[in-house]
């Protein structure tokens, strides 16, 4: 590849891309180059369609495009078929030679292949119609569908690297300081500061070398945006940081990524490669004299690595614990250097910014919040996916507009959101405008946007159990607050769900809870206890029942559940017989079964299987 | 055959190389015990001195990078490696009861070793693939929409013994 050397040739390179390799051909989009496609069968979809339309010589006249994540999980692999942009769901190797005579050959619509909306129960042919797409403002994951990650000219086609070579050429580094504070964007990572003035802040810090990092040790559970992002799109992570480092003043770059992505960490380093047969990366940058390089490092599996100074010990090779922030990372981070951390997201967000401008981009969002944000819609939700919102959206269009509401008939009971040091948001707060400052009021956060949806079988004990045991597992032990803290509220809470406590575990959880946030040394102990006292706050009648009664409502908790058979809808079918695996069940075929409760561990097989309610959890 | 933990001439040349690949640069101690983690699937006791030595860092620090990380494991693993995603949407859509169901059937604990060395059971906190929660993972291979009544079927494929 010929380096690129200034502005014009970029443009000139743009053109060629386009007339070579865009012209007016009818093309299939097969949502194909993301973790989650390749586990629902992508691959196999891709090599059918090959065939085929090899098979009908039609290899030249039709292209096929695969791309990063479409956003709609719940339904891949997504085939669309352009130019009419006809979209078919979960389609499988079996699909293709259908799809190929009636779409493409003769322009028939394939209907048992089209998604069907599960509120209205109409039919969808277009992404347009889809109303999981309808209420979203897709500028940023948008930009997937047009790409093949592996390709670094589809990001050319589609003004990548424009904002760079302008930057580069016209506008100075403090200017474009300037034009991010002025959009207004903050982090994505969760913490919400604003970018503009950290930017400010590192290149006023005294000290050389400064770094620049793009955290992608994406640790919340529940949340695969970043991964999305860096799978599906590298390369506009890779503009925004370049951008960054030139307003600092930065020459070298790191992305500490997470172990278990490999398909993003095989993205991001083909995308950095072919970056710098460009001249994008390297030295002299777009002939302006600008030097940067990009280095991965993989994370090695420490949730609390996702701290920034954390993130910047272990980038040293040291333990990933932090230390306290007196002194700030901007000033004083990796090896001592001014360093610049922004999140994947926020880096994505940049040559948006700069290309269509900060007055463009701060009109998105609520006061506070601008722009748009990702979160990941998973859980108990019809339409499981990633969704790309303006800040500000009711936390109901979301879920129900969006997401399509909760399946099975089931009841909606809470959100979570901001991971585990975020909280659980209630049904009386489903009309809640989501931002950074409402999401905090209600005892919540942002977070780096997971957005994990629960129904009634969810009991809130244990997913306040869970979360502290989640951070107990994870906490570094620097400190004592979160290490012992930790430990006592995941013995209460134990207790809680076995029914061995009092009334006062209660007022004794809350009080553990305050002094934690109060005195542990990072973010990940100070906001540990919010999921318990989310709960707390909004749930204590579930609380009171496991106390007092002994009893779990949502029947999730073994110890306080007892399963039995109801005698009159058991048709006798034999099903949970076999399945279970203490010998507990036992009748005749034909006629009602019974459970011995002495046999019985309560691991639910019975439950899952029987296909007529029979089985009753109490 | 070798003695469990014990390495060979060419199990030193070959940490030797993986130490040059990073130049022999101490801040990248992390990157190298991941790839003496995939060559051996563990990091033996001799791998680790060896490294301290070479990279001019005390054992103990090399010790404590080695136990903090969860990539990391001191103790061999079996043949096949099954892993039980815990992340928040695979917790709320049943992933205990997948995780209890794969605890019976292999009769280990989570971190554990079956005693004929064929599986090894871990948790991870999320995959990010939550749209297919539950996820189970063997060796390289995911499977999702797991229940517990699909535990046996697949490992199954790993091993006659089910």
């Amino acid at each position: 590849m010929k380096k690129v050397k200034n502005p014009q040739e970029l443009e000139t390179l743009r053109k060629t891309i386009l007339q070579e390799k865009y012209s007016e051909k009818p093309c299939i989009i097969i949502s194909e180059k993301s973790t989650c496609c390749y586990l629902s069968g992508s691959r196999e979809v891709v090599e059918a369609f090959e065939e085929g339309l090899k098979n009908f010589d039609l290899q030249n006249q039709i292209d096929i495009k695969t791309t990063g994540c479409l956003g709609f999980c719940e339904i891949e692999p997504i085939v669309i078929i352009e130019p009419k942009g006809i979209v078919y769901q979960k389609v499988k190797r079996e699909d293709t030679l259908e799809i190929i005579t009636e779409t493409i050959l003769n322009d028939i619509i394939v209907e048992r292949l089209l998604y069907v909306e599960p509120v209205s129960g109409n039919k969808c042919k277009t992404e347009e119609s889809m109303p999981f797409y309808k209420k979203q403002s897709r500028f940023i994951l948008g930009n997937n569908r047009f790409i093949n990650p592996l390709e670094i000219n589809d990001y050319i086609a589609i003004n990548g690297y424009k904002a760079l070579a302008n930057v580069l050429y016209k506008i100075k580094p403090e200017d474009v300081i300037d034009e991010i504070k002025k959009s207004g964007l903050r982090g994505r990572g969760g913490g919400g500061f604003p970018t503009g003035k950290k930017w400010e802040y590192a290149r006023a810090a005294k000290g050389d070398p400064k770094y620049v990092i793009c955290n992608a040790d994406e640790g919340d559970p529940g949340a695969y945006m970043d991964r999305s992002l860096l799978e599906g799109n590298p390369h506009s992570v890779i503009e925004g940081m370049i951008i960054g480092a030139y307003a600092i003043g930065s020459h070298e770059g790191f992305v500490y990524v997470r172990n278990e992505y490999p398909l993003a960490v095989n993205h991001l380093q083909n995308a950095i490669k072919q970056a710098e047969e460009y001249g994008f990366l390297g030295k002299n940058i777009i002939g302006s004299g600008f030097d940067f390089t990009i280095k991965i490092s993989r994370g090695g599996g420490a949730f609390v690595c996702g701290e920034s100074t954390a993130l910047m010990a272990s980038l040293e090779g040291k333990p990933g614990e932090p230390r306290a922030k007196y002194i700030h990372t901007v000033e004083k981070g990796l090896w001592n250097k001014p360093t610049n951390l922004n999140n994947v997201e926020t880096w994505a967000n940049v040559p948006l910014i700069i290309n269509r401008g900060a007055d463009w981009y701060s009109k998105i969002g609520t006061d506070k919040s601008k722009g748009t944000k990702i979160f990941s819609l998973v859980g108990k939700i019809n339409n499981t996916g990633l969704v790309e919102v303006p800040m500000g959206i009711k936390l109901n269009e979301i879920i129900y507009d969006i997401g399509g509401g909760i399946p099975d008939g089931k009841k909606f009971k809470a959100v979570q959101t901001g991971g585990p040091s975020g909280g659980c948001i209630p049904e009386s707060l489903i009309n809640l405008p989501v931002d950074y400052e409402k999401l905090t009021l209600a005892g919540s956060m942002m977070g780096s946007g997971g957005m994990i949806v629960m129904d009634e079988e969810t009991c809130m004990v244990d997913v306040a159990k869970y979360f502290v045991n989640f951070l107990k597992e994870e906490s570094c032990g620097k400190c004592v607050p979160c290490r012992e803290g930790l430990e006592r509220m995941g013995e209460i809470l134990t207790d809680i769900t076995e029914g061995k406590s009092n009334d006062e575990d209660l007022e004794l959880l809350e009080e553990l809870g305050e002094v934690i946030k109060d005195t542990a040394l990072c973010a990940l102990g100070g906001t540990a206890p919010n999921p318990v006292l989310s709960t707390i706050k909004y749930f204590r009648d579930e609380y009171k029942a496991h106390i007092e009664d002994k009893r779990c409502p949502a029947g999730v908790c073994k110890a306080l559940i007892e399963y039995s058979i109801d005698l009159n809808k058991c048709t006798g079918c034999g099903l949970c017989l076999k399945q279970c695996p203490q010998d507990a069940i036992t009748g005749e075929k034909k006629k009602a079964y019974n459970i011995d409760p002495m046999k019985c561990i309560k691991c639910g097989a019975c439950y899952d299987v029987c296909k007529f309610d029979a089985i009753i959890k109490k | 055959m070798r003695k469990q933990g014990e390495l060979l001439p060419k199990d030193f040349r070959l940490l030797d190389a993986i130490i040059k690949k990073y130049e022999g640069k101490k801040e990248f101690l992390i990157c190298i015990l991941q790839d003496i983690q995939n060559v051996f699937e563990y990091l033996p006791r001799q791998a680790l001195i060896h490294v301290s030595e070479k990279l001019e860092i005390p054992l103990i620090q090399v010790y404590g990078v080695a136990t903090f990380f969860k990539a990391f494991s001191l103790t061999p693993k079996g043949g096949h490696t099954c892993t039980i995603c815990l992340g928040t949407a695979c917790h709320v859509r049943g992933a205990e009861k997948v995780l209890d169901k794969v605890k019976r059937s292999l009769d280990i604990e989570v971190g554990e070793t079956t005693k004929d060395m064929q599986f090894t059971l871990k948790t991870v906190n999320c995959l990010g693939a939550c749209a297919l929660g539950p996820m189970m993972v063997v060796d390289d291979d995911y499977h999702g929409h797991m229940s517990q009544n699909k535990v046996d079927e697949i490992l199954k494929k790993y091993s006659s013994r089910f």
